[in-house]
């Protein structure tokens, strides 16, 4: 490749870069506020078009000047809307839950009257001697932001904000440099692909490079199928350039000329906001032809997956941007031999796509100073479910399950117990208390039985059923399968119905022994990694909750209370108060009736066990109680009218 | 619309118009056999479901079977084949939602519409989908309505989202019997 021009790649991007800092607006901190806001699409999801509609109202009837910058999202999903207002003379500041309302207010007393509000922060981004700081709180300061450092701080449609965080250097140093050096400070770095399997990601360049194939293409794996994971829709929706400049230093490096980013059709606005990206890039030379003035072309499209869990598998991604069913295929060859249109394809997950530049960067030694000995870097988890923090964590790999969920994510709330973490999604597995050391890496994940996955983690407390939960998975998993292997197909289904069966209280003492060993046959006889994961989530939890099990088939019991045909609700009489109505008035099926003495009680043939009663209940009276097995509910005749 | 036509008249008018439409949208694509998810993704968007003619139509611009469309689109989860509700309500029973009672919402969405996921009411007004993930799952359980996000959705907000709903259909039906009384 002749590099040898009159302006070198990196002479031209100073010029960009000099363009982008005029029109990212200089520094107006001394003169007018910033107000950022959350918007993607968790935040729009918690209502923050109509928090910047509410700002926007009021900022104009007070006659104030002041920027909105719409931003991506910083992970902190509990808190949404998240807004951050920079007031001259305050330190930046962030609010959570800013409704209409306190938009309204904030803009009043703040941006007014000089009143931070301090009911309503959630703490000041920056160092100050008024308001404590992210700093000191451990859902911020445990983290290390790497991948993300600028999600929720610069608005994704504007590349200008990208290049003025320093962002297009390490394409423009990279392509200064032979991509075999690239290639080994990539290898070097130990960076393992984050897409779940944890494959070297410079020796997956190497072999691409090395093939003779002419056609060449990269592909952006951004099908996340995993029910429960969003990092990569959020990556895509916060900060697609850092994604883009990742995926042009992989094409330079195997010397591709096509990438695509395969994104689900699910996401519409990770769709359009990586679409605008690619123009914007394109417009500023840093895509297209000849970039930064070199001879290397790179021509980006994005193609809409369709939603089937099973394209997240590469050569079923293929095979669908070919136009057809996305069925896995045999490896060898692979994709990086004969992949898209039988050419030379590297196929790379967002995150490890996003990680790049970071490396060009800082370097492959610093890289290896973050995380663990065998997986550096960091790694991204959507923690959901059962905890009080819930949302997207950044954290070096080695970091413990323990320090994650009760230090990070702030443990499980209502001082419930907890009882389990799944891992990994419907491939993963579900690790109970005694695992709360495990560190997060590729391999002790993988040897606890779960794996890293997609990097979705659902924490369960005493009120979730490890069956259910297992059952749920093969559900999942039973209808995504493509139906080319038979165990995977069919044994996928027997495991469903067993499950089924156990959770409705028709389990048999001999169905432990069958569902382990077709979950041992359905991982031996599948072809691709969605049949080989899907028993997972059934052999870890045999493994680790198997007295749940007996207790569904034994005694019809269902110790957490999750498995409907197993529970029934009623309502105490001792307890109930005379006259209140409240669960008449909420009860969907108008399962509640006035018995003896104008207590409540519940028909149980009506009662679709919604809970909604229990919960509509006063707490004073807290009259609607839970039991398992069914058959503990008190039978209360309906008086005829 | 000719008001003359019985109620399911309109309908297959509408069918019509939607294939005429069809035929010229279709011709911006060449015949290779990699738009044909980008043709159903585009067929999909603009009318809502897929047809088995407008499946027909799009086999014979790529020169491939029916059945070869039919394969491929019924494969993936996006595609329906039935027209849509006017609202759309989509369940989220992703593993967030399923844990704390996702199952719950979706089934006093059936109960009270009278129909199952994946169908749409004989009014066409309603139409329930199940939906894996929509990928807000420190919001759960969460719902979609007609695109807006329906979050820590309660059994008895259902109720309250379909009764909003027939009050905006009552304001209608007042409003359009008011302007005809008036002309």
């Amino acid at each position: 490749m002749n590099l040898h021009l009159e302006k070198s790649p990196q002479e031209r991007f100073a010029a960009l870069l000099e363009k982008a800092g005029e029109c990212a607006a200089p520094e107006q901190r001394d003169t007018i506020p910033r107000i950022y806001i959350g918007m993607a699409t968790c935040g729009l999801a918690a209502g923050a078009a109509e928090t910047k509609a509410a700002f926007e109202e009021v900022l104009a009837e007070q006659h104030i000047e002041a920027d909105i910058i719409p931003v991506g999202c910083l992970g902190h999903c509990y808190a949404e809307p998240l807004v951050v207002i920079e007031n001259p003379g305050f330190p930046a500041i962030a609010y959570h839950q800013v409704t209409p309302g306190k938009a309204k207010v904030l803009v009043k007393s703040f941006l007014v009257e000089g009143d931070p509000l301090f009911e309503y922060v959630l703490a000041a981004m920056e160092e100050n001697d008024l308001i404590p700081t992210v700093a000191d709180f451990p859902r911020f300061n445990l983290e290390q932001r790497i991948v993300m450092r600028h999600c929720g701080v610069i608005d994704p449609t504007d590349i200008n904000q990208y290049l003025v965080k320093g962002g297009y250097a390490s394409l423009a140093r990279a392509l200064s440099l032979p991509p075999e050096e690239i290639i080994r400070m990539v290898a070097e770095a130990g960076l393992r692909g984050r897409g779940g399997a944890g494959f070297p990601t410079g020796r997956k360049w190497e072999l691409a490079k090395a093939d003779p194939g002419t056609e060449k293409t990269v592909i952006c794996n951004a099908d996340e199928g995993d029910p429960g994971a969003y990092m990569d829709r959020t990556l895509l929706e916060s900060d697609p350039h850092q994604l883009l400049e990742g995926l042009a230093i992989c094409a330079y490096c195997v010397g591709a000329a096509k990438a695509v980013v395969y994104v689900r059709a699910e996401y519409p606005l990770a769709v359009e906001t990586i679409t605008t990206a690619i123009d914007q890039a394109r417009d500023a030379n840093l895509l297209g032809r000849s970039i930064l003035g070199t001879s290397f072309d790179l021509e980006v499209t994005v193609f809409q997956g369709s939603g089937a869990f099973v394209c997240g598998e590469e050569t079923a991604l293929i095979q669908s941007v070919e136009g057809k069913r996305g069925m896995p295929q045999h490896r060898p060859p692979y994709p990086v031999q004969h992949g898209l249109w039988d050419q030379p394809t590297v196929i790379n997950n967002v995150k490890t796509l996003s990680t790049i530049p970071t490396i060009i960067e800082h370097g492959s030694q610093w890289f290896r100073s973050v995380g663990a000995q065998t997986s550096p870097g960091t790694a991204i988890f959507s923690v959901v479910g059962k905890v009080i923090h819930p949302g997207l964590v950044e954290i070096p790999m080695g970091t413990t399950l323990g320090t994650l969920i009760f230090n990070i994510c702030g443990g499980v709330p209502k001082q419930k117990q907890f009882k389990a973490v799944q891992i990994g999604g419907p491939s993963g597995g579900c690790l109970p208390e005694s695992f709360l050391d495990t560190p997060v890496d590729f391999d002790s994940l993988t040897q606890a039985g779960a794996m890293m996955g997609s990097g979705g983690m659902v924490v369960m407390d005493e009120e979730s059923c490890m069956v259910n939960v297992a059952r749920y998975f093969l559900e999942f998993t039973q209808n995504e399968s493509c139906g080319k292997c038979t165990f995977c197909r069919l044994g996928t289904r027997h495991l469903l119905n067993i499950l089924d069966r156990i959770t409705k209280g028709q389990g048999k003492e001999s169905d432990l022994d069958v569902l382990d060993s077709l979950a041992r046959d359905i991982q031996r006889g599948s072809l691709c990694g969605l049949g080989k994961t899907a028993p997972n989530p059934v052999l870890t939890s045999l493994n680790y909750f198997r007295s749940e099990y007996q207790a569904h088939i034994s005694e019809k019991r269902c110790p957490a209370m999750m498995c409907r045909t197993l529970t029934a609700f009623y309502i105490d009489p001792d307890k109930c108060a005379r006259g209140c109505e409240v669960c008449v008035g909420c009860c969907p099926v108008e399962a509640i009736f006035t018995a003896k003495g104008r207590k409540k009680a519940i028909d149980q043939s009506l009662c679709v066990k919604c809970g909604e009663c229990m919960v509509s209940c006063p707490p004073e009276y807290d009259a609607v109680k839970k039991v398992s097995p069914a058959e503990l509910a008190p039978i209360v005749e309906r008086p005829e009218s | 619309m000719n008001m003359n036509h019985s109620r399911a008249d309109p309908w297959i008018a509408e069918e019509e118009a939607m294939l005429e439409e069809l035929a010229s949208s279709i011709s911006v694509y060449d015949s290779h056999r990699n738009n044909l998810i980008p043709m159903l993704q585009a067929i999909q968007k603009d009318h809502g479901y897929l047809s088995a003619s407008a499946m027909e139509m799009v086999a014979g611009h790529l020169d491939i079977s029916p059945s070869e469309v039919y394969g491929v689109a019924s494969f993936y989860n996006q595609f329906r084949f039935h027209p849509p509700g006017k609202h759309r309500i989509k369940v989220c029973l992703g593993t967030a939602c399923h844990v704390v009672g996702g199952d719950i919402i979706l089934e006093n969405f059936e109960r009270k519409l009278g129909i199952k996921d994946g169908e749409t009411t004989a009014d066409r007004e309603f139409s329930i989908e199940r939906v894996a993930c929509v990928g807000c799952c420190a919001l759960a359980p969460v719902a979609v309505v007609d695109e807006v996000v329906e979050a820590h959705i309660a059994p008895s907000r259902v109720e309250g989202i379909l009764f909003n709903f027939e009050l905006e259909r009552d304001q209608r039906d007042k409003e359009a019997q008011d302007s005809e009384s008036a002309s």
